[in-house]
């Protein structure tokens, strides 16, 4: 059983084995969570994605090292790479760009495997960004599996989203698709040492130039909704486009500003308060959504559910149709 | 619910620049459905133990070409003890003498492995460990 006043009393080894907990969704860990769950709230979550070999470590573990000398603040990193559809395996290789934040206890790192998820994150992500929050770290930073166009789950869980890019990735006009771009708070052009980066911030700045001032108000995975009242009420954020070269420091300084300064911007118009409400809305909704299933399962007899599908399999009934007439209770 | 899965740490303690070996027995592990923690070369000791700490591993691979290990696995294992991960299992791959195999055994290395044991026997071992898991 895990001692949850150690975990927030700062005891590593305890709070590695509630991570674990929490990342395989036993009960004991989905209890620490209720628990926990009070504490939890006070961190600044920093989301980091892009595409695979952008840079997102190394830049993760440039940031890391900023905010401990610089800001003297505590940091944990959560960094997710993807789990073998295969086999279910994974290797998890991130730390292996972040050997320069070795021996600080002042930083905590975590790697997870995606387990099966599609939106860039692991589904218990969440929870272990909870867990850290709990413990007291001040920032969270949280590397998503690389990314490619519409992995965009991760702007649901940050409040700061970067988006990392490098040259020669595309062209312009991947610079209007929709997707991950627009989920960026801050742009960055890592690897600007090489050829091509002048062109690639071109091409971004190019893009937010066409008219990119409007504020998501992200209410779930895939549902993000745009308001216009927000719009007209509420100063834009432009995202910022940053070159960083992660491998010499080179840029670091900037980006660590401009995470500080969008963390003002969203307290100042209150859509701080507003994202987290949004996040703990589509939890709420998706909790319960998983509960009522579960109940529903429990008191119906699978027989019936099975009778079901033979109709669905014999085509006598549609989908939309076997799920009315169970809901309904006409299904005998 | 998602199921528990093996997490095995895999590190080059030490100044050897090979990690051939290293990234075929984690792939191998990957293959076989477990969780690969891989950190690359040039790890001290404490660095391998700060890891296997914060990612709460079952196994940690040790990789080493070097001709130290009487010295670096010893001390991996001091501090991974030190740091209340008594159940964690090591072994050790690489170029190891036959002399030098009982005293990382007294250690606590839990198996040794030579140049061209196959991957399977690895997983194997792991697996059997790990049956109750």
């Amino acid at each position: 059983m895990v001692d949850l006043d150690a975990v927030t009393r700062g005891n590593r080894l305890e709070l590695a084995r509630l991570l674990t907990e929490v990342e395989n969704q036993t009960p004991a860990g989905e209890q620490a969570l209720d628990r926990l769950f009070a504490r939890a709230g006070k961190a600044h979550l920093v989301g980091i994605t892009g595409a695979p070999g952008t840079g997102k470590s190394s830049l993760v573990s440039c940031l890391a090292k900023n905010i401990r000398v610089a800001q003297k603040q505590t940091v944990a990193i959560v960094a997710v790479d993807p789990s073998s559809p295969f086999t279910g395996g994974a290797i998890l290789g991130d730390r292996v760009r972040m050997r320069e934040l070795a021996g600080d206890p002042g930083v905590f790192i975590r790697s997870m495997a995606s387990r099966g998820e599609l939106g860039g994150l692991a589904s218990a992500t969440a929870g272990v960004v909870q867990v850290l929050d709990a413990a007291g770290f001040d920032f969270i930073l949280i590397e998503t599996v690389g990314a490619g166009q519409s992995e965009v789950d991760i702007a649901c869980l940050a409040y700061t989203t970067l988006v990392v890019e490098s040259p020669g990735l595309g062209d312009d006009i991947q610079a209007i698709k929709a997707g991950i771009l627009e989920i960026a708070d801050i742009l960055v052009v890592n690897k600007s040492d090489l050829p091509g980066a002048e062109n690639t911030a071109r091409a971004l700045r190019a893009n937010l130039d066409l008219g990119y001032h409007l504020h998501m108000n992200h209410n779930g995975a895939h549902r993000m909704t745009i308001k216009e009242n927000e719009v007209r009420n509420t100063p834009a954020w432009t995202p910022p486009i940053i070159q960083t070269i992660a491998t010499q420091h080179n840029g670091i300084d900037e980006v660590v500003a401009e995470i500080l300064k969008h963390r003002e911007y969203l307290i100042d118009t209150g859509l701080w308060q507003k994202r987290e409400q949004d996040r703990l809305r589509s939890e709420v909704y998706h909790l319960l959504q998983t509960g009522l299933v579960k109940r529903w399962q429990q008191s119906t007899p699978p027989q019936v559910f099975e009778r079901l599908l033979q109709k669905v399999f014999a085509r006598e009934l549609s989908p939309r149709a076997a799920i009315d007439s169970l809901l309904n209770g006409s299904y005998n | 619910m998602t199921e528990k899965k093996i997490r095995v740490l895999i590190a080059k303690p030490g100044l050897d620049g090979h990690d051939r070996g290293a990234k075929v027995v984690a792939r191998a592990l990957r293959d076989a459905g477990m969780e690969v923690i891989y950190t690359g070369l040039r790890q001290s000791p404490e660095m391998i133990a700060e890891a296997a700490l914060q990612e709460d591993v079952n196994v940690i691979g040790l990789s080493i070409l070097s001709g130290a290990h009487l010295v670096l696995v010893p001390r991996v294992i001091d501090l991974i003890r030190a740091n209340g991960q008594e159940e964690v299992k090591v072994f050790v791959g690489g170029i190891i003498p036959e002399e030098d195999i009982p005293v990382l055994t007294q250690a606590g290395v839990s198996a040794i492995y030579g140049p061209g044991t196959p991957t399977t026997k690895v997983v194997q071992d792991i697996r059997d460990a790990f049956s109750a898991v």
